[in-house]
């Protein structure tokens, strides 16, 4: 019925009289939270696909995108991936003042970036090709825009734990912290290719 | 000054005295009775100064095993709300024939229906499930707590404050009238103006913020805080289980999140997701919201799986057979269940070929569950079987299941299944397969960890009598519909014109009687337990010769779970320490590491319950003040550094000391 054999004379350790230190799970844990957060992309993407193409004879994106601006967007968030790097690197030199520069360099482009994305959709809503307009177009803001309010809530993030590590330094509690924030930013970096790719250059193509 | 209508439209939105229901007697009753058994409660707990310790203890709580036992108190609760749903209904289609229009008007009778789809779904067997994951699943990995304490008491207060939120549509408006998932375009703005369907999407968010959280928790846990020794096959089945439950909640709610939030955009802002206009497509809405509602399946009934196999194991006194085809069963499953969502509409009309595919792959499921029901049936065989409660319901599980499953076998050929398509024969499958599994497996799971988690076991009486009435009850309340939905009965219809159907729905409110009694026989099998607590009395910890770490430590287990972490060589780990001669240490215990309790859980979850009723009502400055509020007391969270501390290695000692005198009283 069993197939290891019991040998009664052996007797092995049955717990630890050290204290046990499993692994941190912070990292995991997040990593799975990324991967959920992915998946509210991936319905967006995957609505996006589906209904993307449903003007309602409305405007198409070949009508009402603006690539340059778009491009100038897009560079404004990729330079705020760098920085962020940068500001990591200070941050493992344990050079307080060096991360918090960064960090507010990075903020800035967000911002930037935020800031860029409004003007194109009060543009559009100007324009009449607003949210309500079309399928198409309730995708688009509806993409465009969660990844707006991520980028948004990383900022809010941001200038948090810019307080709490001046406040405490580079403590072990903050360098987790910071990690965390550094796997979003990039993954809103890596979800804004995606939307620069698949919504605004493929679209243009038509 | 509140004369001013345009004030008086600012400060409660689209609330008017209107929505308060005081002209249906129905419900008037209802919130009599609520408002007494509130005040009951609240007398109570004043009169035995409970106040205190409930906050402290276990509203503020981070202790896994408190929450856990917080979340099944949360699903029996809501089973009650659920249950008088289910009977209300049952009467309703029991006398509306021949003319007659029964007692329930359409409008109410939809909003009884949907309701108990939604509340049994996601506040009875989703808490209950998550409850007796997050209790039993650190104690078998022998770990002290979850990956991370405070989401665990977050995810719970999220939780309920979902089950709250749907809770007052019943005395405060309106609940949705479009069935348990809200298809468009029928829930959107266009033919659903009321507040039914909002108070379904905010209940459903907020709720869905803690289930995910919840997930993602566990899975760290499981991963990251096994036990030295214990690698992935040597895992007790219900953390298997688990773990696959979780990865299919962390894979599939926020899909459930994204579609609710497009379908709200679409009532809120206009947009045209899944509207018939302006190119919108509500076929999108029916693939993703079944995307994630058929894994939801399968999140309810792997733990019930694995509730059941370590049931046959402990009370056949054997080891499980094929443990690893269990394990690879149960992945199996779990991928699976993501390529079948189809089959709960072929009749979109998407072709042959793809209705062929998503057939296949469901009938294919029917494989690795096969192969478990067989696992449990060779542990059984040649056992020393032990007919005790719990295993009285898994007993009751395999027979019913596997009817379940055969009919399930049935729908997935989809030229059967354009003839049952939402007929009451689809009804009486997933209730099949939902109440004789998962439901099943939960009581199942209460009467087997009951003892570990209160120190005396359940009597076993009222527990028999339960199981019996819910077993024939369940018999006699859903073969009719089966044999209705053959007849081409459609589902959700509040009135009948043939009078010779009656006689079927009349035996099956019989039967929902005899469930009925089975749920009272349940709630008096406690209260007996509880008064009859010296006589049921373990202080072993191991009151049914088990065989995982659970049952290797106290009963109710000490804050820390495990004195020492233990050392796992066998996946039967307890059996194997019991077997080859392991003594309990007694000595040299050392402080032990703890989270601090913390009431930010309570408190972000009754600012969402504030904001979710401000956006359900178009209270906008109640959104604009719970909204920062949230924020606010999430990130004054982030700035206390100080949330752990140690038991110092003296109260240690003690607990452990009278643990020690306790077993010696024993021998």
């Amino acid at each position: 019925m069993s197939d290891q054999t019991i040998d009664t004379a052996e007797k092995p350790e049955f717990y630890l009289t050290e204290d046990h230190h499993p692994e941190n799970s912070t990292n995991l844990g997040f990593w799975l939270y990324l991967m959920s957060d992915c998946l509210i992309f991936a319905v967006l993407f995957a609505t996006h696909g589906v209904l993307g193409r449903n003007y309602a004879a409305g405007p198409s994106p070949a009508d009402l995108f603006d690539l340059p601006i778009v491009a100038l967007n897009t560079s404004m968030l990729l330079f705020s991936s760098i920085t962020y790097g940068f500001a990591m690197l200070q941050m493992e030199r344990n050079a307080k003042a060096e991360t918090l520069f960064w960090l507010t360099v990075t903020g800035l482009f967000g911002a930037a970036f935020i800031g860029l994305e409004l003007y194109e959709f009060i543009h559009l809503i100007h324009e009449g090709a607003g949210p309500t307009r079309s399928a198409f177009l309730s995708s688009f803001f509806t993409l465009v825009g969660t990844h707006g309010l991520h980028v948004t809530f990383g900022i809010i993030w941001l200038i948090t734990l810019m307080v709490q590590v001046s406040m405490h330094g580079l403590v072990e509690a903050n360098r987790r912290r910071l990690m965390c924030l550094s796997m979003f930013w990039h993954f809103l970096d890596v979800v804004w290719i995606g939307v620069f790719s698949f919504v605004y250059l493929l679209g243009v193509l038509g | 000054m509140f004369s001013n209508p345009d004030l008086l439209k600012f400060v409660f939105g689209r609330l008017t005295l209107d929505a308060i229901p005081y002209h249906e007697p129905i419900l008037v009753v209802t919130f009599i009775g609520v408002v007494i058994g509130a005040i009951a409660v609240l007398g109570l707990i004043t009169y035995f100064k409970f106040w205190g310790p409930l906050w402290n203890d276990w509203i503020c709580s981070v202790d896994h095993k408190k929450i856990g036992i917080m979340y099944v108190i949360l699903a029996v609760i809501m089973l009650l709300r659920g249950f008088s749903d289910a009977i209300l209904m049952r009467i309703q289609q029991a006398i509306a024939f021949n003319g007659s229009e029964g007692y329930l008007p359409p409008h109410h009778y939809d909003q009884v229906f949907t309701a108990h789809g939604v509340i049994m779904i996601f506040f009875v067997a989703m808490p209950f499930v998550t409850g007796l994951m997050n209790f039993v699943v650190p104690l078998q990995i022998g770990a002290r707590d979850v990956s991370f304490p405070f989401l665990n008491n977050f995810s719970f207060w999220m939780t309920t404050a979902g089950a709250i939120i749907i809770m007052l549509s019943l005395f405060i408006g309106e609940f949705a009238q479009t069935g348990w998932l809200a298809y468009p375009p029928l829930s959107g703005a266009a033919y659903s103006p009321g507040v039914g369907v909002d108070y379904y999407i905010w209940g459903l968010q907020v709720a869905g913020v803690g289930t995910t959280l919840s997930g993602i928790n566990l899975i760290a846990t499981i991963v990251k805080m096994r036990a030295p020794g214990m690698t992935f096959m040597k895992m007790p089945v219900f953390t298997w289980t688990a773990l696959c439950t979780n990865v299919l909640i962390v894979a599939s709610f926020p899909i459930l999140t994204a579609t609710l939030a497009l379908l709200s955009l679409d009532r809120y802002a206009g947009t045209n997701f899944f509207t018939n206009d302006l190119g919108g497509n509500p076929m999108m809405y029916i693939n993703l919201i079944w995307i994630w509602g058929h894994p939801e399946v399968y999140i309810l009934v792997l733990p019930a799986f694995g509730i059941f196999s370590e049931v046959v194991a402990t009370f056949s006194g054997k080891r499980l057979f094929g443990y690893a085809s269990m394990v690879y069963a149960t992945c199996v499953i779990m991928i699976l269940s993501y390529i079948v969502w189809l089959h709960h509409f072929f009749t979109m009309g998407s072709g042959a070929s793809v209705n062929s595919f998503f057939g296949i792959t469901t009938m294919i499921i029917s494989i690795p569950t096969g192969a478990k029901i067989f696992n449990w049936l060779f542990t059984m065989y040649r056992g020393r079987i032990r007919y005790e409660v719990p295993m009285l319901w898994t007993v009751g599980f395999m027979v019913t299941f596997v009817i379940g499953g055969m009919t399930g076998v049935m729908l997935a050929v989809p030229p059967a299944d354009f003839v049952l398509h939402n007929s009451l024969f689809l009804i009486a499958h997933f209730h099949n397969v939902i109440i004789g599994g998962v439901l099943f497996g939960m009581f199942a799971g209460v009467n087997y960890w009951f003892p570990k988690a209160f120190g005396f076991k359940l009597d076993p009486f009222w527990g028999k009598l339960s199981f019996w009435f819910w077993q024939i009850g369940f018999w006699f309340a859903f073969m009719p519909l089966y044999v209705l939905g053959l007849m081409g009965v459609t589902r959700r219809m509040s009135q009948f014109e043939d009078p010779s159907l009656q006689i079927w729905f009349i035996i099956a409110a019989f039967g929902v009687g005899l469930i009925a009694l089975g749920i009272v026989a349940f709630l008096i099998q406690i209260a007996v337990s509880f008064m009859k607590r010296e006589e049921l009395r373990d202080d072993s910890g191991d009151p049914w010769d088990g065989r995982t770490l659970e049952w290797s430590t106290a009963s109710p287990p000490p804050d820390y779970n495990f004195a020492f972490t233990p050392v796992v060589h066998d996946h039967d780990s307890w059996y194997d320490m019991k077997n080859r001669g392991y003594a309990r240490p007694l000595e040299g215990f050392r402080p032990i590491h703890m989270p601090k309790n913390t009431g930010t859980g309570a408190i972000l979850s009754a600012i969402s319950v504030a904001l979710a009723f401000g956006l359900i009502w178009y209270m906008w400055w109640l959104v604009v003040v719970s909204f920062v509020g949230l924020l606010v007391v999430a990130i004054g969270h982030t700035f206390n550094y100080r949330r752990d501390f140690h038991i110092p290695a003296e109260e240690v000692t003690a607990t452990e000391g009278k643990r020690t005198a306790l077993l010696a009283e024993q021998v």
